[in-house]
């Protein structure tokens, strides 16, 4: 438990990928099984044990500490798992009494996976005093389940991968066959045993993903060789069909990451299964089943909410997102659908060989055969020039499709195959040019790792008017979308400009002919009742540095009233 | 003759602890007749003094810090000495807190005080060991007077440091230290540790640094940081002052790993504050632990307690049974509050 401990303390302070895959997979390399293989299930949220509430360990610390000290002590600390673990009376005891030996990781994980509810605030106890400080702030964070360690678990998997000088795309391939502590995982990434091979019915595949386009690409690009796509603004998805060796059919539900998420759309697995019950019988094998064909598949499509024919924004779907289950309202409130994109596998053939022209034939036989309103084709968008396509790209609505749901343009190579990861040059994604807004410098804050020595976070504030005074109320923050070279501009004037400091916060002046106005694009708006100026952004990030224009040309909280307005109003017509 | 009262003895003013029937202070943050002196950090020792009482390692380091006209005169005492000033007896006792550091015994009509400055009372290569000093009043800081701060064994954060210099070779490490004692200290403990590789510097670190070398403190070889190529930084440890490592200063270095020595280390959202990526728990001031073990051996039935978190010791202390008091002396502890070197490289 204490160098798992040890792990999770440097990663919670760590702001690089880069280096936290070095010191995850280093720990991988350095720790034995079974522990490394729970710390993977740990990081990856594929453990699961009932999580101890938070009133158990304030009961726990409470009948051990002087309650005066206790309220002190949290009240500096700020955070409850911490305070106990740094107050836990034992560290004087521990280094003379001759104690038991810390537990493992695999002891703790394995222990609460058959522990009572009534044993655990005993058992909790005794490796609190077994542990040191470390160990005990990590051991509280795994049973309260609240890591927040900043690795998600595709970056674990990545750890593990890099152990074995593997692809990411093979840890996810067989990922989802495997359980903890993923002792054949391990096996195969050091070379002693052959690859585990997935034995679920309904496999994922590692998806394809597009590169951004830049102008200059199309110069180098023969718009004859390309077909497009609306880019859907929901969550994409692959939707996989198959038989296991009973010949029950399973459906699951996968997100980008592999991550099955089938549990949360209930609603949309009739669609998917439609075909095998629509004609003749199971038992009855003299007779093939005319859905033969469709006991295997996997699509490659966007999670949408579609009402009444409409795919709805973003901002409507995200309610049925990170969801374990739904309640009937929900599922009638927002209704799920699958938009399909690509066919990757259709019965015993694996498509993802062929070439995009040929898969896209076999997904429109395929959608018109499962002829189901929950499931259907991602329209191409006809196109002769990369002129004509951007005109299409400009006005979404003009061309039939629901602006509120597109965020651009896809582009796919039509002899590209189907290839995990982003190769170069088959898939591009050309977004809509975002939304815009001068708004002023209000506050900067100092970065992390490489950026740690710059003031590279800036929230930033639009004018308004309150109580008969011109305010700027700040509505958003960035920390990218500039050039080094602007960074060290910026760096300086906030320096320069500093009119207050409050811990590792600037209040950098900001008056209507003092200050630094920044271009910041985003993607979306929202209503939020968090933030002071009611509104929220949705990937704002600096567009241009604008030296020129006065703080008190920049825009007002009105304008981004409005552009809110209009894009209700884009969602209801 | 009622008896003796220690606020007779000792009484706090604004000028600091004030010793009336001996005619001094302690520890004065304002220009006083006759001062003496705890230890060399620039919230205790300050200039401008008419006559200064201190170890030689504390006048010394205050004559590197301030110049040769730092006070109107000074004498040197050394640990176990013992003079009188007034009617009042002085004797000087090692505080363990930095080099020279000194806990002050005031005797007068049979009543004994101890103004003990800023003290640990844990293993610290660099300077003499902490001594219990029997007493019926004991002052005492109380930095980390709460139960959270708990500092573990020094060298175990040093490995963690050199754990990360071996897994991040190139990348460049860059410990935030405090100039007196910190920077020292977390040399010899590297040093201790097996390390042999020069160990870099910030240059507000060179002159204190070399003094503890020429009194027989041995650091190893240590270069300046200043004037080396970036890419020959990668894979060296360099010590700075807690001001320079997220600042201007660090982008000499490749890609570096910020580390910082300190007992305000142990909380992490102190650390984040900083900016802090590998915090490292060592201190120069007793924990929690060290501050209650240490006020229960001293015999004390009377405890006044000094800057820091005072609330929580003075509880403690009166579950204990103690009498204790928090003694507001404006202006120490908060060495670690401001931005600018000069003004934030002392405490924790």
């Amino acid at each position: 438990m204490n160098r798992f401990a040890e792990l999770l303390d440097r990663l919670a302070y760590e702001p690089g990928r880069n280096n936290k895959l070095r010191l995850i997979t280093a720990y991988f390399r350095e720790t034995p099984d079974p522990d490394r293989g729970y710390a993977l299930a740990a990081l990856t949220g594929a453990l699961s044990f009932k999580h101890a509430k938070p009133a158990l360990i304030r009961e726990l610390i409470a009948a051990r500490t002087d309650p005066v000290l206790f309220a002190l002590s949290y009240d500096y600390v700020g955070d409850l798992s911490e305070t106990v673990a740094l107050m836990w009376p034992s560290a004087l005891r521990r280094e003379h009494d001759s104690k038991s030996p810390p537990p493992t990781l695999t002891d703790v994980v394995t222990t609460l996976r058959t522990l009572g509810k009534s044993e655990l605030p005993a058992q909790l106890a005794r490796w609190l005093d077994e542990l040191d400080e470390i160990g005990r702030w990590a051991l509280l964070k795994l049973v309260t389940g609240a890591m927040r360690i900043g690795v998600s678990a595709r970056l674990a998997k990545t750890a593990a991968a890099a152990l074995g000088d593997k692809d990411t795309h093979d840890v996810e391939l067989i990922w989802p066959g495997l359980a903890p502590p993923y002792l054949d995982l391990f096996a195969w990434l050091e070379g002693r045993a052959d690859k585990p091979v997935n034995r679920l019915p309904a496999p994922f595949r590692p998806v394809m993903l597009a590169h951004a386009i830049e102008d200059a690409d199309f110069a180098r690009l023969d718009a004859a060789d390309f077909t497009a796509e609306w880019k859907w603004d929901g969550i994409r998805v692959q939707a996989v069909g198959g038989r296991d060796e009973h010949g029950s059919a399973a459906i699951r539900l996968y997100s980008r990451t592999g991550e099955d998420i089938t549990g949360g759309f209930p609603d949309l697995l009739p669609s998917l299964r439609l075909q095998e019950s629509s004609e003749g019988t199971l038992d009855d094998y003299r007779k093939p089943l005319r859905t033969f064909r469709h006991q295997a598949f996997a699509i490659d499509g966007e999670l949408l909410v579609v009402r009444e024919g409409r795919v709805q924004s973003f901002n409507v779907l995200q309610q049925r997102l990170n969801r374990k289950t739904v309640t009937p309202r929900l599922m009638k409130e927002f209704p799920i659908h699958l938009r399909a994109y690509d066919l990757l596998g259709d019965g015993d053939n694996d498509l993802r060989e062929l070439p995009f022209d040929e898969r896209r034939r076999r997904l429109v036989d395929f959608i018109a055969a499962l002829d189901d309103p929950r499931i259907d084709l991602s329209p191409q968008v006809p196109f002769a020039t990369w002129g004509e396509l951007a005109a299409v790209r400009a006005d979404p609505a003009a061309a039939g499709a629901d602006a509120a749901a597109v965020e651009g343009i896809m582009l796919k190579r039509r002899d590209a195959p189907y290839l995990p990861g982003r190769p170069k040059g088959l898939w591009w994604k050309w977004k809509r040019d975002p939304h815009v807004i001068d708004a002023v410098l209000m506050y900067a804050q100092r970065g992390h790792g490489k950026r740690s020595s710059y003031y590279s976070d800036y929230t930033f504030g639009v004018w308004t008017e309150t109580d008969g005074n011109e305010q700027l109320v700040p509505v958003g923050k960035a920390y990218f979308g500039f050039t080094d070279e602007e960074l060290l501009r910026i760096d300086r004037f906030v320096r320069r400009n500093t009119t207050e400091s409050f811990g590792p916060v600037r209040h950098v002046v900001h008056e209507p002919d003092r200050g630094l106005v920044l271009e910041v694009a985003f993607e979306g708006l929202q209503r939020s009742a968090r933030h002071r100026s009611g509104v929220a952004m949705r990937f704002p990030r600096i567009n241009r540095l604008r030296w020129d224009k006065p703080p008190r040309e920049a825009d007002r909280l009105e304008t981004l009233e409005r552009m809110l307005a209009s894009a209700a109003a884009v969602r209801s017509a | 003759m009622p008896a003796m009262r220690p606020q007779d003895i000792l009484m706090p003013v604004a000028a600091g602890l004030c010793c009336k029937p001996g005619g001094f202070h302690i520890d004065p943050v304002r220009p006083v007749d006759r001062a003496v002196i705890t230890h060399g950090h620039s919230d205790h020792a300050r200039p401008g003094h008419g006559a200064v009482l201190a170890t030689q390692d504390t006048l010394d380091i205050m004559r590197l810090r301030y110049g040769d006209g730092f006070a109107g005169s000074t004498q040197a005492i050394a640990y176990g000495e013992e003079i009188a000033l007034g009617g009042v007896s002085i004797k000087f006792h090692p505080a363990g807190h930095v080099l020279g550091s000194a806990q002050i015994a005031v005797t007068h009509g049979g009543l004994r005080i101890v103004a003990s400055g800023d003290y640990k009372d844990v293993r610290d290569p660099t300077c003499t060991p902490f001594e219990v000093v029997p007493c019926d009043v004991f002052i005492t800081e109380a930095t980390f007077g709460l139960p959270v701060f708990r500092h573990g064994d020094a060298a175990c954060e040093v490995d963690k440091l050199l754990a990360s210099a071996a897994l991040f070779p190139d990348r460049a490490h860059l410990v935030g230290a405090y100039s007196l004692g910190k920077a020292q200290r977390v040399i010899a403990l590297i040093r201790e540790a097996g390390y042999g590789a020069p160990i870099y510097l910030h240059g507000a670190m060179d002159k204190v640094t070399q003094y503890y070398q020429s009194r027989g403190v041995a650091l190893g070889e240590l270069r300046p940081a200043t004037g080396m190529k970036k890419a020959d930084l990668a894979g060296t440890i360099t010590l700075a002052p807690p001001s320079a490592i997220a600042d201007l200063w660090t982008r000499r270095f490749p890609d570096p790993v910020t580390a910082f020595a300190s007992g305000w280390m142990r909380v992490r959202a102190r650390a984040r504050q900083r900016g802090v990526e590998l915090p490292l728990v060592i201190s120069d001031h007793a924990d929690w632990d060290g501050l209650t073990r240490t006020i229960a051996a001293t015999g004390a039935g009377e405890i006044w307690v000094t800057h820091g978190q005072e609330d929580a010791l003075v509880h403690w202390c009166t579950s204990q049974g103690l009498v204790a008091r928090p003694l507001a002396l404006v202006g120490y502890g908060d060495e670690d509050s401001g931005e600018d070197a000069t003004s934030s490289e002392e405490d924790g």
